[in-house]
């Protein structure tokens, strides 16, 4: 369970200020966050994985509360318990697309590179349809391909939680289907919350939930 | 591992960009280093044979050209002085003349013509063949000879002299009688041949062919010149070879002497102290001395340009790693948010330019493993031009 209470975050240089009174995400949750432009919804996702400390409150993240920790134990932590989809991917274009699903063990403290892991990585991507593509680069790659190598990265250390910015965004909407269907189907069959933040409305109703950060008014179902 | 992994996948990735920073690198590291083991072969190769020759002769003017034809058979050349003053040092008593005829080349090597006598002082000995015994006949050095793939049985023609000039002399071929061992000196890129070999190359010598008629009954024999492309000297024409005016005043480039002892050697450069006499008597030892202290004098200079060159290209190499840096900042935010230990970042620029160095300095170690390798030859060729 992720667990948000009393959080309160300004950036040092900016006049705007989050304040979250109180947020839960349910394992296995998905969860949309929709807004418009420069309401936080990208500085939540910021605090909720530790890339940023809050001014004050509290996130935990099961049983550990992130914005306690020092910065190497939230980068470990990251690493081991969140995953992120970008919008613009973020693939690395000199890696093939399976050394890029393999990333996350190469940087994080305390990842393993083994053969169980390639395994993983390899079973992931035949989920999501790339087999036969994994020797390519991410520039031999379609768009969706891209995306779906970026999700296979977000999945691949088993995280309890997924945090999607905008990972719909830059896809046609055969492809922004196909990858919302992984999203939630893989996303599912790990037992990971999904926190995903979009501007396209018509996905709204296949979430569990939406927060609007327009009013930041949590509801229950389609509309916001 | 994993930092040097991803360091060289990107910079296989960016190979073109990888390569130009290795070159640049490695050229930054190797030239320093190769011009000191050429300038210390060089020193070593210019002190080391101008102490093994006591004196040379030659005509007034750069004693420096003069030494440097003489001792490595250079392309700069003095005019030449005539064989009367070799005969002269002869009719003393005082030393040993050799002649050395260095006017011509072949296939960019120098033709030096000389005696037998040569050969001895230099302790010249060979690898193939026999020695120059006949007129037309050459033994090759060792480079000239690799360089050629010549041998002994095989021939090489004499450069000629102007190419528009069919008046002129022709260039003459010749016979390769035998190859020397190397030395490591200017005598492995020269083609030695006796001097009067040298002269009929200079025309001043020639051989005459005989004259047939198509038609053995006719009375009058009608002969017309033909243009060849070289005078070549073989059995049947040899005895028809001859050289025209005074032998005196035959062409020597230089005139290297043994003296007999270190009074004869004085007594020797006492009779040539005069300036209005065309003719001077250099120590190679103390010109090429002042030639080594000004190459070292230059050399304190090359060192502060090359520093500086140096830093300069250190400086262009962290710039462009600096702005790979920046370019590559969203990569590096994406690692972060993934969550990257710490340092990992500047694990992987290091790898990077660890890398890169490495590259750079195995190839600056072996340019300078070839460099010193055939430091002797290509000194002796730096000499030589």
């Amino acid at each position: 369970m992720i667990a948000v209470d009393n959080l309160s975050f300004a950036y040092p240089d900016g006049d705007f200020r989050l304040t979250v009174p109180a947020l839960t995400l349910e394992p296995g949750e998905n969860v949309a966050v929709v807004g418009p432009s420069g309401t936080g919804k990208t500085t939540l996702l910021n605090l909720l994985a530790g890339i940023v400390v809050p001014d004050s409150g509290t996130v935990r993240l099961g049983d550990q509360t992130i914005s306690a920790m020092g910065d190497s134990a939230r980068r470990a932590t990251r690493a081991a318990t969140i995953g992120f989809v970008f919008q613009d991917f973020a693939l690395l274009e000199y890696l093939s697309a399976r050394e890029n699903i393999l990333f996350p063990y190469r940087i994080a403290a305390g990842a393993r590179l083994d053969a169980a892991a390639r395994a993983r990585a390899d079973d992931l991507a035949a989920a999501c349809g790339l087999s036969g593509k994994l020797d390519r680069r991410p520039g031999a790659l379609s768009q969706g391909e891209q995306q779906r190598v970026a999700l296979c990265r977000a999945l691949v250390m088993k995280p309890r939680l997924v945090l999607a910015d905008e990972a719909t965004g830059n896809l046609d909407p055969a492809n922004k289907t196909a990858i919302l269907d992984l999203l939630f189907a893989r996303t599912a069959e790990e037992g990971a919350t999904l926190l995903a933040v979009t501007h396209d409305h018509d996905l709204l109703p296949r979430f569990d939930r939406v927060i609007d950060f327009s009013t930041f008014r949590q509801s229950e179902g389609a509309s916001v | 591992m994993n930092a040097l992994f991803l360091a060289f996948a990107y910079l296989r990735f960016h190979w073109a960009r990888s390569v130009v920073l290795v070159l640049v690198a490695a050229l930054m590291l190797a030239v320093p280093v190769i011009t000191q083991v050429l300038l210390n072969g060089s020193q070593a190769a210019l002190t080391e044979r101008a102490d093994r020759t006591p004196l040379v002769l030659g005509n007034r003017g750069s004693q420096l050209d003069l030494a440097m034809n003489a001792l490595y058979f250079s392309d700069d050349r003095a005019q030449p002085v005539t064989l009367a003053a070799s005969e002269a040092i002869w009719d003393t008593g005082l030393a040993l003349p050799i002649p050395l005829n260095t006017a011509f080349e072949t296939n960019g090597a120098r033709i030096v013509g000389t005696g037998i006598e040569y050969f001895d002082f230099r302790d010249l000995t060979l690898s193939e063949g026999r020695q120059i015994a006949l007129l037309g006949e050459a033994v090759l050095g060792a480079d000239v000879a690799a360089r050629l793939g010549l041998g002994a049985g095989d021939t090489v023609v004499s450069s000629p002299q102007n190419l528009f000039d069919l008046d002129g002399v022709y260039p003459l071929e010749l016979n390769i009688v035998g190859v020397l061992a190397a030395t490591g000196t200017a005598d492995d890129e020269a083609v030695f041949v006796d001097i009067k070999t040298s002269w009929v190359i200079a025309g001043i010598g020639h051989g005459h062919d005989g004259v047939l008629s198509a038609d053995a009954d006719a009375e009058d024999i009608v002969a017309a010149s033909s243009i060849v492309e070289f005078n070549r000297i073989t059995e049947d024409n040899i005895d028809s070879f001859h050289f025209h005016g005074d032998p005196a005043e035959y062409p020597v480039s230089a005139v290297l002497l043994v003296p007999n002892d270190d009074r004869a050697a004085t007594i020797l450069r006492g009779r040539y102290l005069d300036a209005d006499n065309p003719v001077q008597l250099i120590l190679p030892r103390d010109v090429i001395g002042e030639l080594v202290d000004r190459i070292f004098r230059i050399k304190a200079l090359l060192d502060a340009v090359t520093l500086i060159i140096g830093v300069a290209a250190f400086a262009a190499v962290g710039l462009a790693i600096f702005l790979s840096y920046r370019l590559r900042a969203r990569e590096m935010q994406t690692a972060f948010k993934i969550g990257a230990r710490r340092g990992m970042i500047l694990r992987l620029l290091m790898a990077e330019t660890v890398i890169l160095l490495c590259c750079a300095g195995v190839i600056a170690f072996a340019a300078t493993l070839v460099v010193q390798g055939n430091g002797q030859s290509i000194v002796a060729w730096l000499l030589a031009t």
